[in-house]
């Protein structure tokens, strides 16, 4: 059969040309555009992932990065895995996958047991050894929390990923962009791929650098368009390292961003302030660039710049080329709706003429642009012999947009404040040892009952 | 207490919880070198909110930066709850 030309990542960035001065930063190295396109980080071994499913699994971004620059094209399916999925989580996503290969940096780990091919990648590039001409439209898999503990697995393409909205770009001559996000999930991922298909150069973030080095890496290579989620803004203009950079244009999206915040970013770095909509299974649904908060509400039930905007029963629904495509694995709900709108759970309010978003319609948490099911923590507090019932639910927070709280009905009244405080520690000492830290409450309230919905369930929202 | 101490307190406390190396704490040691993370921090605020009745950091006034030293910090929460009074 005769390959089908097309696009890839790789493809775009030769046939863009002009790769002086362009690169790809990453917290350990920095790797220039003439060098990236002589080969892969695949150790010369990219050849024999052809038409596979692969897992790219690094503690390295820029590994991650260079892993996916090697493979789209070349492998039938990417899998993307974020730094935090769990080992347990990896057995059941190959296989979901049928990834049969990994590539990863962490030679010595005991999960690349079981893989019929183990390919160690960094980010050295070594000639490919392969005809890249030869391009297949690969898929890829983004991993997103789901309420059960498994990750859910959404299939984009890259023409889903790389349809971008242009907006200020072209202002700029040669744009750096540069992400607090993690570039193995959507927010961080959709930055990369623009910066990447737009030619242009790209600074990466990395786990657990200090937000001064971060901002010093980002500053000494000259950054001009710097996104990120409210609660990383707050955090880098807190930062006596702050002005070690100088973005002329800010992105906030991940969580919502409320006036106060894109008021401080914009008086702190005299930007352009914009912020965005953007899911896993939605794809980026369009960027507010007038410095308010919320969106207009004239931009629903229109084609707003390439995309159907619509609310239905009080959640924001998306409907573009930009949305994901579908599950796989055990998810048997369909991304779309039969009116091929994405719905995405996020309830908005109409006030006046625009339309400001009010939380999730599920009670998932964002902490900082990391999601929370207050299930979960509910599970872990149940587990407390002297636990009856437990509600989560979010305290709003200037710093990362809200925090978990616990309302918990004991079996019986404590006997004294001692006693209260002693089941309050116990149950505090369950979570953490059990959860991760921004899913630990802040608070265990012990309340005498809980508002519970005609359906018997415990009523979620509380007003 | 003093909301110097009451501060100082929560700082000690929540580093604790999270088994986070707290460093010797100073007026102008930057928030973010205290070994305290953006989470340790807005359980920080949240904790002042219920002990002190006053959270600077929603309650924005115009034109206010956010702080960046621990001395910083502690201003922040004398100013709110000397604005409180009046």
């Amino acid at each position: 059969m005769q390959p089908i030309e097309r696009i890839s990542v790789w493809n775009t960035i030769c046939a863009a040309g002009n790769f002086s001065g362009r690169f790809l930063c990453g917290a350990e190295a920095v790797i220039n555009f003439s060098d990236l396109i002589r080969g892969t980080s695949l150790q010369g071994r990219a050849e024999e992932l052809r038409g596979r499913s692969v897992l790219i699994r690094t503690r390295d971004q820029l590994a991650s990065a260079l892993a996916i620059i090697g493979l789209d094209g070349l492998a039938r399916r990417i899998v993307i895995c974020p730094p935090d999925l769990q080992t347990e989580d990896l057995r059941f996503i190959a296989a979901s996958t049928r990834a049969d290969a990994i590539v990863s940096d962490l030679p010595d780990s005991s999960e690349l047991s079981g893989f019929r091919t183990v390919i160690p990648c960094g980010t050295q590039i070594i000639p490919a050894n392969c005809d890249r001409s030869a391009v297949q439209a690969t898929e890829w898999i983004l991993l997103t929390s789901g309420t059960t503990g498994a990750p859910k697995m959404v299939v984009h393409t890259l023409e889903t990923l790389g349809g971008t909205i242009e907006s200020d770009v072209s202002l700029v001559r040669r744009p750096v962009w540069c992400t607090f996000y993690d570039m193995r999930r959507y927010g961080g991922l959709s930055i990369f791929l623009r910066a990447m298909l737009g030619g242009d150069s790209m600074v990466l973030s990395s786990i657990g650098e200090p937000a001064a080095s971060f901002l010093a890496r980002a500053g000494a290579h000259g950054v001009t368009h710097m996104t990120g989620t409210p609660s990383h803004w707050r955090r880098a203009i807190m930062s006596p390292a702050a002005h070690m950079v100088s973005p002329p244009y800010v992105r906030m999206s991940g969580e919502v961003a409320d006036q106060s915040i894109l008021d401080r970013v914009r008086s702190f770095y005299r930007a352009n302030v914009s912020h965005a909509f953007a899911s896993t299974e939605a794809g980026v649904g369009f960027v507010v660039n007038d410095g308010l908060a919320g969106f207009p509400s004239a931009w629903t039930g229109t084609r707003h710049i390439e995309v159907d905007l619509k609310v239905e029963d009080g959640t924001l629904r998306l409907r573009s080329r930009r949305n994901a495509i579908c599950y796989i694995g055990g998810q048997s709900e369909s991304i779309r709706g039969p009116d091929g709108y994405v719905d995405t759970g996020d309830m908005v309010e109409l006030r006046g003429e625009r339309y400001y978003f009010v939380g999730r319609r599920d009670g998932t948490i964002n902490i900082g642009g990391f999601k929370v099911h207050p299930e979960e923590v509910e599970d872990v507090i149940h587990q407390h012999p002297q636990v009856r019932m437990a509600l989560v639910r979010a305290r709003k927070n200037a710093l990362t947009g809200a925090l978990v709280t616990a309302d918990v009905v004991l079996e019986r009244e404590p006997n004294s404040a001692d006693d209260r405080s002693a089941v309050q520690h116990e149950i505090l000492r369950l979570c953490r040892d059990l959860l991760a830290p921004h899913k630990v409450p802040v608070a265990i309230n012990i309340v005498p009952e809980l508002p519970v919905a005609a359906t018997g369930k415990i009523a979620r929202r509380c007003a | 207490m003093s909301v110097r101490s009451a501060v100082m307190n929560e700082f000690d406390q929540v580093a604790k919880e999270q088994s986070v190396q707290l460093a010797q704490l100073s007026d102008d040691l930057a928030i973010l070198d205290s070994g305290l993370d953006s989470l340790c921090l807005a359980v920080v605020v949240s904790r002042l909110e219920d002990e002190l009745g006053v959270d600077p950091f929603s309650s924005a006034v115009a034109g206010e930066q956010l702080p960046v030293t621990v001395g910083d910090f502690i201003q922040l929460y004398e100013d709110a709850i000397e604005r409180q009074r009046v």
